[in-house]
């Protein structure tokens, strides 16, 4: 699409366009080079020199069993974080479809947990399963089961996944409940009238009437839990015990800073770029769809 | 929002079924808040014997108080003050230099405007958590560590807004820059009076949405701010736990806490209409 009136002059728009260009620049495509061009290099233990490898960093973490182990981390987790919150998200947006008065009041509500940044919600969910003065975990303890996620690692999955859907359950909640109420009521009440009960209703036409905006939320669902979890997962488990919690971008946080291995810190940044290039274009394929539709 | 059908919504014993699974899933979602709050109301002694109460107590003064003016390692009021210098600044600057380059893109036709375009287009790829070790060396080397400036810029350049604000100019009907081109105002005039006016609803709308966004960003101030005097909130609390075997003083630490979640609680309460449509908008 262009406009068909237009301005003259070229001076003035590359005026214009030159701060956002310019932090790009900076900011974005020379670190981007940078983390390329690293990956190819691995420098000494003194940072002086750096030797190059070509791809030797990339065929070294492909054939690592602890980055293949963070691969198979990330993917487990992003799942579970994507279930955990689009399933109750769901639930709750039908329930807040069908009442008449005082969806408003439940929205306002439920819209709270969006605001707090992933690592609060960490700190708080840390909180409740602290192995010492945990609410939750003192409860259990009650019923006979000893939470340890400091030690246990199916543990600790399940409190950085839990911690990470809470959050997102008032995100999915807004598009769901939206996308419920686009639903034309003509179509639900002919099916009333045909006879069909609610949950026969919801799943052949509701269902299917929703699914780009399911289909949308997975793909963002994702995206979030792969790169806008670190701040739970540092402030819960710091990526143990034993990097049962050590997703990507928290390795190349963890290779990169913690460990200094600047070499392999670049090069799992520029796997993740492929990554999250995939995702973009799996995420605008399906809108180029959704528009078409 | 509810249409006045009725014919398929509930009515009865289901509608109050609805409303008790309703309360229920209100009441669990919120419980961390609540039981944080409570933390930040009682004593240290009451927390560190499990099981802590579920009822407010009556040390709020004293905890916050403690907080906000003293803290563990720097204030509070310190970091609060680092935050919503962080987040206005971030959100101001991305939605200036959107809108300028928004403008140039759709009101312009000049020398390299596709390449431009792809250039910003491709930033949208870029999470900073992907390119954290060059770009900390970028800010590093410009001196820019513990700095505001440092904290704002490299998470200004968003392709977001620019592409929100594209779609937005593009819906603005031609005869309105025609009208300002016979008139012989310049571009600029007609962006100031016309075109900035004219967006204000989705400037608000971003606004909030970016606000939140620089509010509660995690890794990029842990890199960078060494000095506590430059700790944002939210990745000041993580700092606030000892290392070691000492006991965390939780009730300063839940305080902080719920400091750290009222500004953007309030931004996306008070403004939940924009911030609805802001979501919506800046995910298309």
């Amino acid at each position: 699409m262009e406009k068909r009136v237009t301005f003259r002059g070229w001076m003035l728009p590359l005026l214009l366009i030159a701060p956002q260009v310019l932090i790009s620049a900076v900011f974005f495509f020379y670190p981007a080079g940078q983390a390329i061009w690293q990956s190819l290099f691995i420098p000494d233990p003194f940072g002086l020199s750096a030797r190059f490898v070509g791809l030797g960093n990339f065929e070294f973490l492909l054939g690592d069993k602890f980055y293949r182990a963070a691969f198979l981390t990330t993917a487990v987790f992003s799942i579970l974080v994507t279930v955990c919150s689009m399933v109750p998200a769901l639930f709750l947006a039908v329930l807040a479809d069908r009442l008449i008065k005082g969806s408003g009041v439940y929205r306002t509500m439920l819209i709270w947990p969006y605001a707090v940044a992933p690592a609060v919600a960490g700190v708080l969910w840390l909180f409740m399963f602290n192995t010492r003065v945990g609410v939750i975990s003192w409860y259990l303890g009650q019923l006979g089961y000893d939470w340890n996620h400091v030690l246990n690692g199916g543990e600790a999955m399940g409190l950085v996944v839990v911690a990470s859907a809470w959050g997102r359950i008032s995100y999915n909640f807004l598009f769901f409940f939206a996308a419920l109420q686009s639903v034309p009521r003509s179509v639900i009440e002919a099916a009333a009238i045909d006879g069909a009960h609610f949950w026969r209703r919801f799943f052949t036409i509701v269902l299917p009437l929703i699914t780009p905006t399911a289909f949308f939320l997975l793909v963002v669902n994702v995206v979030y839990a792969f790169f806008e979890t670190f701040g739970v997962i540092h402030t819960i488990t710091a990526g143990g015990p034993q990097q049962s919690t050590t997703i990507l971008v928290y390795k190349v946080f963890a290779d990169g800073f913690v460990g200094q291995d600047l070499g392999s810190s670049s090069a799992q940044s520029v796997i993740l770029l492929f990554v999250v290039g995939l995702l973009t274009v799996i995420q605008f394929k399906y809108i180029e769809k959704r528009v078409h539709y | 929002m509810a249409q006045q059908s009725g014919m398929v919504e509930k009515r009865g014993a289901g509608l109050w079924l609805t409303h008790a699974f309703m309360i229920l899933g209100v009441l669990v979602i919120f419980f961390p808040i609540w039981l944080a709050f409570v933390a930040s109301t009682v004593t240290q002694p009451e927390i560190v014997q499990p099981p802590m109460p579920l009822w407010p107590g009556d040390q709020f003064i004293e905890n916050y108080t403690a907080a906000l003016f003293s803290g563990v390692n720097v204030p509070v009021a310190t970091m609060l003050f680092n935050s919503l210098v962080m987040a206005v600044g971030i959100a101001v600057g991305k939605i200036i230099i959107s809108l300028l380059s928004a403008f140039a893109i759709v009101y312009f036709r000049f020398p390299f405007r596709s390449t431009f375009f792809w250039m910003i287009f491709l930033t949208l790829m870029l999470p900073v958590e992907v390119r954290i070790v060059p770009t900390f060396e970028v800010v590093a080397g410009f001196g820019m560590l513990n700095s505001y400036s440092g904290l704002i810029f490299p998470l200004i350049a968003s392709a977001t807004a620019t592409f929100l604000f594209r779609q937005f100019f593009l819906t603005i009907p031609d005869e309105l820059a025609e009208a300002a081109r016979v008139d012989g105002a310049r571009p600029m005039r007609f962006f100031i009076d016309i075109v900035v006016p004219m967006s204000r609803t989705n400037i608000a709308a971003l606004f909030v949405i970016l606000f939140i966004y620089g509010w509660n960003q995690y890794l990029w101030p842990l890199l960078i701010t060494t000095d506590p005097e430059m700790n944002t909130i939210v990745m000041g609390i993580k700092q606030m736990f000892p290392s070691g075997d000492d006991v965390a003083e939780w009730p300063v630490i839940m305080a902080t806490s719920i400091l750290a979640m009222i500004p953007p609680v309030i931004v996306v309460v008070s403004m939940q209409r924009l911030f609805v449509r802001g979501l919506v908008d800046s995910e298309k």
